[in-house]
């Protein structure tokens, strides 16, 4: 059997892996979105606490992720749980970083003249900073969510969802005839899903970004 | 530092509302105003004392640090003051709600602070909205700033801030700031970034907008020159060195610090403190695009003069009609004349008009009032006579000062005097 009589026979568990797949990963993303924005928006004003949370989260990311998934089972069990917790944790870096770096690279002479002109905190931060920063805190959720993509193939290894499933039954079948296949249609899902996804982000940048600010 | 007890300034008129429902300027008052960094031994502003009247332009002027800029963000608190009291309009603001007491007070930043991110009109449109106007209120108060400072409402609308020059950026902040029509406008070197062509405009136009608006205005600079074009003061090392009115500055510095800083050529700076609208202006006979040719030939004929200005259908100069020109010309207006290609408005500075006088290669200069239409003509002539008359009156004034002065320093010698004979004998 090819590569093309397999994908034939095996389009719907396929398509379900990589829906399940993008699901996961989407999730996974708005959850670290909010997450690493907050931890951002929370800690950027201080100098050790950013670094801190910028420490933190860089930390969590040298944890192999098979170790990661493994590590969580005993605690959250098989299945969603350990995927959606490991893929949260690790999402995190880039977008706590690009917050920090993006809201502290806001114009100090900017935030002056809103506070001159009489915006309390709060809008300030909702109507200034982070309109102001969110080009790169966007190029953090994008950075984030291409990581993901290839991390999320491990959460197979915890019965979780997606496109890791096929890799690993190809892995587990070594030798038999339609193995390679396997790994190969799993990967290149992995690869497609990651370029559609890239491809959203743009057309969210062109939609999210003011044009006062777009380069 | 010696604070001088005159502080009429060159904008101080009776104020009557000029619009019924705009606010006019309110009264400040700064009293031991102070700030002290912790871990420094001077205090950065010392003991501030200062009475600002309802529609003045105060100029805080001095050399870099020496605390004016400081002064001015603690009446809006964006600085808070060590210790001392900030009264605006007699109500002290010391220790009420920052935001509540910046949306009152106007602010104006150097290189303008708007936000790149929204357009002129929203950038406008801030602080009214956050203030809680209508949404048909905003819009038309939107047209409206544009409008009065200069800027077609139709075509800046709905432009990015980085899609305008710096002179126009520098309009549409002082159109945020004045957007939500505060008594009070404070300027925190509001022309320091942009070309000198351009300053002298937004000067200009800053001086017609408090001619209609009455606004309380504090502006810092470190541009002497700019400080005597539009006010009134002086300090040095967080003292007033001199609170006086420009004039008195310049031909009557209180101390060496002040004549320092004032620098050499105070008499062409003095033409800086006279405008045109002051002087009298002469007038040429004018005759509009619209007249036929007869009436403007019989017009040159009945003129004792040689030359008649024309305007064109918004009464704007357009060009200077010689004798004969027209017969060169063959009668056709398009070719005849010489175009006019400088003008002054009422509200140039003698200086600037004496500029346009010395190049232009007939020695005068029409002045243009609001939109641009013709008011009058100023020459040589004119502009001697009233330097002449404005110098002799400027060394009386300083002779009396002086006078004074030296009455005050004697009676205060005399009084130490006595008090180191008090204590010898004690």
């Amino acid at each position: 059997m090819n590569f093309w009589d397999y994908l034939g026979s095996r389009h719907q568990q396929l398509l379900t892996d990589a829906y399940q797949h993008a699901s996961a990963v989407f999730q996974c993303m708005v959850v670290a979105t909010a997450i690493g924005v907050l931890i951002g928006v929370v800690t950027y004003r201080s100098e050790w606490a950013g670094n801190l949370a910028t420490t933190a989260t860089s930390t969590i990311l040298t944890i192999p992720s098979l170790a990661m998934i493994g590590l969580l089972i005993p605690v959250v069990g098989l299945g969603v749980a350990p995927t959606v917790t490991a893929l949260t944790l690790y999402g995190l870096l880039p977008i706590v970083r690009n917050s920090i770096v993006g809201l502290r690279g806001v114009d100090p002479t900017l935030v002056d003249a809103a506070k001159g002109i009489g915006m309390s905190r709060v809008h300030r931060l909702v109507r200034i900073e982070l309109p102001l920063a969110w080009p790169p805190i966007l190029t953090g959720i994008r950075v984030s969510t291409q990581m993901l993509m290839g991390i999320a193939a491990i959460a197979a290894y915890a019965s979780g969802p997606g496109l890791g499933n096929e890799i690993f039954r190809g892995i587990a079948s070594l030798g038999s005839k339609n193995a390679l296949n396997q790994v190969l249609a799993g990967t290149l899902g992995i690869i497609v899903l990651a370029l559609l996804f890239d491809a959203a982000y743009v057309l969210i940048g062109r939609l999210t970004i003011p044009r006062g600010i777009r380069v | 530092m010696s604070e001088t007890s005159e502080t009429s300034t060159a904008t101080a008129a009776p104020q009557q509302a000029p619009a019924p429902r705009a606010t006019t300027g309110a009264t400040i008052e700064l009293e031991n105003l102070t700030k002290r960094y912790p871990g420094s031994g001077e205090p950065a502003v010392d003991s501030v004392n200062m009475e600002i009247k309802a529609g003045e332009i105060v100029i805080f002027v001095g050399p870099s640090g020496c605390g004016k800029s400081t002064t001015l963000k603690m009446i809006n608190r964006l600085i808070e003051p060590t210790s001392g009291r900030i009264r605006i309009n007699g109500e002290d603001v010391t220790d009420i709600d920052p935001v509540r007491l910046r949306r009152k007070v106007g602010y104006a930043i150097q290189s303008s602070g708007l936000f790149p991110h929204m357009t002129v009109a929203q950038n406008i449109a801030l602080v009214p909205k956050m203030t809680g106007w209508g949404k048909q209120k905003i819009k038309s108060r939107v047209e409206e700033m544009l409008d009065l400072v200069g800027l077609d409402p139709g075509e800046f609308h709905g432009r990015y801030p980085r899609q305008l020059s710096g002179g126009q950026q520098q309009r549409v902040g002082v159109a945020r700031a004045l957007a939500a029509d505060p008594p009070v406008l404070l300027m925190d070197e509001p022309f320091g970034a942009v070309d000198p062509i351009t300053r002298d405009h937004l000067q200009d136009e800053l001086i017609r907008l408090q001619h209609e608006l009455h606004k309380t205005i504090v502006f810092v600079t470190h541009d002497f020159d700019e400080a005597i074009k539009l006010g009134d003061v002086l300090r040095e090392r967080s003292h007033i060195a001199q609170f006086d009115t420009p004039e008195a500055i310049l031909t009557n510095p209180a101390d060496d610090f002040v004549s320092g800083f004032v620098g050499a050529g105070a008499a062409l700076k003095r033409l800086n403190l006279t405008r045109v609208r002051d002087v009298e202006m002469a007038d040429v006979p004018t005759v509009t695009v619209d007249d036929p040719l007869q009436t403007i030939f019989e017009k040159l004929r009945a003129s004792g003069t040689n030359e008649l200005l024309l305007l064109d259908k918004r009464r704007r100069p357009y060009k200077w009609l010689r004798r004969g020109d027209l017969m060169r010309a063959k009668g056709s207006l398009a070719r005849a004349g010489t175009l006019v290609h400088d003008t002054v408005t009422r509200d140039a500075t003698l200086r600037d008009a004496l500029e346009a006088v010395l190049t232009d290669n007939a020695g005068r200069v029409a002045v243009t009032g609001r939109r641009g239409e013709y008011t009058g003509v100023v020459d040589m002539e004119t502009l001697m006579n009233s330097v002449h008359e404005m110098l002799e009156a400027d060394r009386l004034d300083a002779m009396e000062h002086q006078h004074e002065l030296e009455e005050q320093r004697a009676q205060l010698t005399h009084q130490e005097q006595e008090g180191h004979g008090g204590e010898a004998k004690a």
